[in-house]
């Protein structure tokens, strides 16, 4: 079912803004990740979905039917909580078949329901079992498992890996990915882990400050971060962001724009995208990855200063005369502390940034 | 000499500590000899051995019937207790109204009046108005009052631990207030809900002063009043009665913090007195 957000405000205590006129649209079966830092709201936008916190303004529509201002339990959604919220005092079974309870199905048939769901989920063994007779990664799967056994039409999850530890987070989410394709259900998933969202999101909302930064799929946030929030935030190395200035170049004659820019000394062309929007003077930041940052003789001049191992990669800071400047090296062929590197990205790899709000320049 | 000196001091500390426990162990001791001596005095003696105290006992009237009233005043004056206490301090979990730890410690000390002997007047005149004068309702009612504010005192507390997420899980499977406050809130508080069970049994078990007030009909009152009735014509207590009487009273109460140590292991703490 498709899940429609429109200028959703929610304000606590009269002057906390947690949601900011947010809309957006989630397809449905959509697998959409709400990223962001803590406090930036996306657990109480996930909240608000599910009817536990009631918009301050705005509307919430689940396929063509407006929530706003419906209870949690007439919405048809089902939620699995970051510590799983499940009850102590019953069993697997009676844990998983309580949605069903509830909708008065008989005892019999909840029972049946429950232990096909538990089997789906390898929990079989463990009917009778208390929650707190099993690890954490059994109990997350109660958890889902509860959720499933009601067939909701919107899956809402919050931070429901985070409390695993760091393997059984890898296993899990391999589980969820391929649980939610065959399932078919639409799916809210918030997280502030980057590498999560990236991984598991058909689409995902980066948000601050009760607003959406970006929307997109993992591919186009990763590869053309809206702003330097974004482009700070999604890459398990932050980009690299320096200031810099457009200089005259080769361009329009006229001089109302140019192609060449100065960052750090170091003189790079304005990428295709940003060509024609900015002129000479204009205020920039420039942003590339590590991952895309080359050795080249005419380059940043850097001191090495910290290496630090990520496996296959290491990840190398270089301190310049302005802010420092980081690349990753292949295994095995970092440089030395305290040697001097000249560095530039790789052709084609820097976006550029207005300096004033930090949004993305580009002809879209 | 340093040697003589700690046996010395230890033989006095254990003679003070044998003094100190056969002080609080010799009305016990005779509570369990004197039902069962033929002529029982004052003095703790090795009994007789005899059922005749017992019998005598069932020839008096009201005697064991007052024991199954106990039971009745007991049972229902918990239930309501429990029942009030729970949905009141739910509630008070629940919303923060501003000043609550004011109004929980003002509620505390208005207990200790309520059921209190300064207020047995008015409340007397309160039960005379509305006729519930050797009424069961009105002796609950009075007894529920006085039990209520220590009770919601003690479960608002074990409310405040429990975990909000539960209830909003239950609430987005469909649950309706009453549901999640069944099926969620109130598993989560069982041990409370004993502890304030076993209390309030315990309270109005041993309270006097309110049904002996409240009640007007020999056969309606509880065990705590008919002990008081024991005398022989010359107006002398009747040891043989009071003692028989006694022991027969103590008895569900003894049998009941066995059962419920065992059943939920919970340890009754110092505020809990028979």
């Amino acid at each position: 079912m498709r899940v429609a957000l429109e200028a959703v405000t929610k304000v606590y205590d009269g002057d906390v803004r947690a949601l900011d006129e947010l809309s957006l649209e989630i397809a449905d079966g959509e697998f959409f990740v709400l990223l962001g830092p803590s406090g930036c709201g996306k657990t109480t936008l996930l909240r608000t979905i599910a009817g536990l916190e009631t918009a301050t303004s705005g509307t919430v529509r689940i396929g063509e039917r407006d929530v706003t201002r419906l209870p949690p339990g007439d919405r048809d959604v089902a939620m699995v909580f970051q510590d799983y919220a499940l009850f102590p005092h019953m069993t697997v079974a009676d844990n998983i078949a309580y949605p069903l309870r509830l909708k008065k199905v008989p005892r019999a048939e909840r029972r049946a329901k429950a232990a096909d769901t538990a089997a789906r989920l390898s929990l079989g063994p463990y009917l009778d079992h208390r929650p707190a007779q099993l690890s954490g990664g059994q109990q997350q799967r109660v958890a889902l498992a509860r959720a499933m056994a009601t067939r909701p039409t919107v899956f809402l999850l919050d931070e429901p890996l985070s409390n695993l530890d760091a393997r059984l987070r890898l296993e899990a989410r391999t589980f969820l990915k391929k649980l939610q394709h065959d399932l078919g259900v639409t799916t809210v998933f918030v997280t502030h882990d980057q590498a999560e969202a990236l991984a598991l999101a058909d689409r995902i909302a980066v948000m601050e400050d009760g607003r959406v930064r970006q929307i997109g799929t993992p591919r186009e946030v990763f590869q053309r971060p809206a702003n330097i929030f974004v482009a700070g935030f999604i890459g398990s190395t932050p980009m690299n962001l320096l200031e810099g200035e457009c200089v005259p170049g080769d361009g329009d004659p006229t001089g109302s724009w140019t192609d060449e820019i100065d960052v750090a000394g170091l003189r790079l062309p304005v990428p295709e995208e940003a060509t024609g929007l900015v002129g000479p003077g204009d205020k920039i930041i420039a942003g590339f990855r590590p991952e895309y940052v080359r050795e080249a003789e005419d380059g940043i001049e850097g001191r090495v200063e910290i290496v630090e191992n990520l496996g296959t990669t290491s990840l190398v800071t270089l301190a310049t005369t302005g802010p420092s400047v980081q690349l990753t090296v292949p295994e095995e062929r970092e440089p030395a502390i305290g040697t001097t590197l000249r560095v530039a990205p790789q052709p084609g790899r820097t976006l550029l940034y207005h300096a004033d709000d930090g949004d993305l320049i580009d002809d879209s | 000499m340093t040697a003589v000196r700690t046996v010395l001091r230890r033989i006095g500390f254990y003679v003070l500590l044998s003094l100190v426990t056969a002080f609080f162990a010799l009305p016990m001791l005779w509570l369990v000899t004197a039902p069962f001596t033929r002529h029982p005095t004052f003095a703790v003696t090795w009994p007789d051995f005899t059922l005749a105290n017992f019998r005598a006992l069932t020839d008096s009237p009201d005697a064991l019937s007052s024991l199954y009233n106990s039971a009745a005043l007991s049972l229902s004056t918990m239930l309501l207790t429990v029942a009030a206490a729970a949905l009141a301090a739910y509630a008070l979990s629940k919303v923060r109204v501003p000043g609550r730890g004011a109004i929980l410690y003002l509620l505390l000390l208005l207990s200790s009046v309520i059921t209190g002997t300064a207020v047995m007047v008015p409340i007397f005149q309160l039960m005379f108005r509305l006729r519930l004068l050797d009424h069961d309702l009105g002796v609950i009612l009075v007894l529920t009052g006085g039990l209520l504010p220590a009770a919601i005192f003690i479960l608002t507390d074990f409310m405040d631990t429990m975990p909000r997420l539960q209830e909003e899980s239950a609430r987005v499977f469909g649950a309706n207030s009453l549901q999640v406050f069944g099926h969620v809130v109130l598993p989560n508080v069982r041990p409370g809900l004993a502890t304030i069970a076993v209390w309030a049994v315990v309270n109005v078990w041993g309270d006097f002063l309110v049904p002996f007030l409240l009640y007007r009909s020999p056969d309606k009152r509880p065990a705590a009043v008919t002990l008081n009735t024991f005398y022989t014509e010359g107006g002398r207590p009747d040891l043989a009665l009071i003692s028989t009487f006694s022991l027969l009273y103590s008895v569900p109460m003894v049998i009941m913090f066995l059962f419920v140590s065992r059943r939920y292991g919970f340890r009754l703490h110092g505020g809990i007195t028979a």
